[in-house]
């Protein structure tokens, strides 16, 4: 007993900085938690603030704004879920059916390129293409006799363009993870239908597809369990003042209102509410996985 | 029937997949391209012609602009310090905790693989967090940055069961020798994980590059700011509020173009080299993470 303590000494002394990280910076935070349940005053302190219970929580419910949070993100993932989601595999079954292999192979390269570009590129980018006035597609519509578009500050626009940055951004980069699972099928299979006359259609739908299929449910699930997760920055460097009803969700709330408003103890219940409903999704989600056979995420 | 296209149906398959992925192709990469090119476009050219992707006229004046000015030579240094010290902090933070978690024999290992699970599916939320870089007095310093991220859950499981995978007779063997812990995993460890310790720095280096939220959050010294939050600054100056600024009036939108360009431009050259890396399947736990 003792001597195992002993041999593991030097190895605590490594794990001890990443420890003290994960209390301070991860753990500390959750014990923050306490002020949803009370009245922030920065003058006393987070402990000596006064208790209000639920409060916060019945505000909240009662915020119209509310509402309009849970809505803008359950709509924003449900595009991820359902239209965003397709679209690294649809980039796996071509790269893969793509016979001609050094072609498919630097459109790999490129399709992977916005995954390592910020948010903030990906936001210049779209700036330099949409602008009202001097924007590359505008000009381009112009030019045509078409009438401008106001991309970037229509609020009708705004989930649309959420969806296409986010397809534009990750669509290669999520391609990976099904392209593994391609890698893995034996050969032999296609030249077995072929020799039974299958097309190239019917082995896409009869091997390649199949092969898919565990991947793409356990990776449907996983995001299942990130429902509440529509990424800050993308969505932050999306908003404007014009689009605001439809692109505000609750991390862009919790920044506005607590970081720059200083409503801290109200806040903290909008972020915990988040927190709480995202912990349930990832449980569900990770049961469900289990249930499909799979080892879950934790 | 022609042997080598196959038959007509396999025909259109096959124009049905080259045809998406040239169009994929073409959806990446032009809008790049545009502003790449753009960048090097005169503002009156840029403002007084329709749709172009070729400039008439070459100029490097955005890049100059830029170049001339304070703000973004400043903020490009402070990205650049940012994010060496801060993979340099990520990398031995992250190293030294995974090396002793992955020893199957340490006691009390079971509850501090759970502690750092935990993080990964549920946090303390935005606001706690900041009152606690408040409390120690980090706001508007770099330590902000350095310690708030100073490990990736997901990167030290990474690196954990790349440990927990070399050998455990080299190690019996290096024990032998007399090699205590820390000459083991500096001597013997380390130099044999290189390739996994380059993958974890390069996806460290990218997100201290990339990173926008933070410094906003953190930082309110504008002199300290990197230069995501200066290229996001300069995005949002309507160009009729740019030509309040002497400088940025003469050369317009193209600025814009010339920042982008630059703030992506370290990363589109460190990617062939990462794709070395994340071609032999490392990446592909961060897709889960």
């Amino acid at each position: 007993m003792q001597k195992a303590w002993r041999r593991g000494f030097p190895l605590y002394i490594m794990i001890a900085p990443g420890l003290l990280y994960f209390l301070i910076f991860r753990y500390a935070p959750m014990g923050g938690i306490i002020l949803a349940f009370k009245d922030f005053d920065p003058f006393v302190g987070v402990f000596e603030s006064s208790w209000v219970g639920f409060q916060h929580f019945e505000a909240l419910f009662a915020e119209p704004d509310f509402w309009r949070l849970l809505k803008n993100t359950l709509i924003l993932s449900g595009l991820n879920l359902f239209l965003f989601f397709p679209a690294p595999i649809i980039v796996a079954v071509l790269l893969n059916e793509a016979r001609v292999k050094w072609f498919a192979r630097t459109v790999q390269t490129v399709v992977y390129i916005p995954h390592f570009v910020s948010w903030v590129v990906v936001a210049g980018v779209t700036v330099v293409l949409f602008a009202t006035q001097d924007g590359g597609i505008n000009k381009l519509l112009a030019d045509n006799g078409f009438s401008r578009l106001e991309i970037l500050t229509d609020p009708s626009y705004f989930r649309g363009l959420y969806l296409f940055q986010n397809i534009w951004k990750e669509m290669g980069w999520g391609a990976i993870i099904f392209l593994a699972a391609l890698a893995s099928v034996n050969p032999t299979l296609y030249e077995a239908a072929v020799m039974d006359g299958a097309g190239r259609w019917r082995q896409m739908w009869h091997i390649t597809l199949p092969a898919l299929r565990t991947i793409i449910v356990l990776m449907f699930i996983l995001r299942l369990g990130q429902v509440m997760e529509t990424g800050f920055e993308h969505i932050y460097l999306l908003q404007n003042s014009l689009n605001l009803a439809v692109s505000d969700v609750f991390d862009t709330y919790v920044y506005r209102q607590g970081i720059l408003q200083g409503e801290y103890s109200f806040t903290t219940a909008v972020g915990l509410f988040k927190s709480v409903v995202g912990l349930a999704f990832v449980m569900i989600a990770n049961r469900l996985a289990k249930k499909y056979g799979e080892e879950g995420v934790y | 029937m022609n042997k080598r296209l196959g038959t007509k149906s396999d025909i259109i398959f096959n124009l049905l997949i080259y045809g998406l992925l040239v169009l994929s192709l073409l959806v990446v990469l032009l809008p790049f391209l545009y502003v790449f090119f753009s960048s090097f476009s005169s503002k009156s050219e840029y403002l007084s012609r329709g749709f172009y992707l070729f400039p008439n006229e070459w100029t490097l004046n955005s890049y100059g602009y830029l170049l001339s000015s304070d703000g973004f030579l400043k903020a490009y240094g402070n990205t650049f310090f940012i994010t060496i010290v801060g993979t340099l902090i990520n990398l031995v933070i992250t190293c030294l905790m995974a090396y002793g978690l992955s020893k199957s024999w340490l006691k009390g290992r079971g509850i501090l693989n759970f502690m750092v699970l935990f993080t990964m599916i549920f946090n303390g939320g935005m606001i706690p967090t900041y009152l606690i870089l408040k409390e120690l007095a980090l706001i508007d310093t770099y330590w902000a940055l350095f310690l708030s991220g100073a490990i990736a859950p997901f990167i030290l499981i990474i690196m954990r069961s790349f440990f927990s995978n070399i050998p455990e007779e080299l190690e019996e063997a290096a024990r032998i020798d007399g090699c205590n812990e820390w000459v083991l995993l500096f001597r013997v460890v380390i130099p044999l994980s290189l390739p996994s310790i380059v993958t974890i720095s390069l996806m460290y280096a990218v997100m201290h590059w990339n990173s926008y939220f933070t410094a906003i959050l953190y930082l309110n010294d504008s002199n300290k700011w990197p230069v995501q939050v200066f290229l996001r600054q300069l995005l949002l100056e309507s160009d009729s509020s740019m030509e309040t600024h002497i400088g940025a009036f003469e050369y317009g939108p193209p600025v814009k173009m010339a920042a982008v360009i630059a703030t992506a431009l370290p990363l589109l050259l460190c990617y062939p080299f990462m794709q070395k890396y994340f071609n032999k399947g490392m990446f592909v736990g961060s897709v889960k993470g």
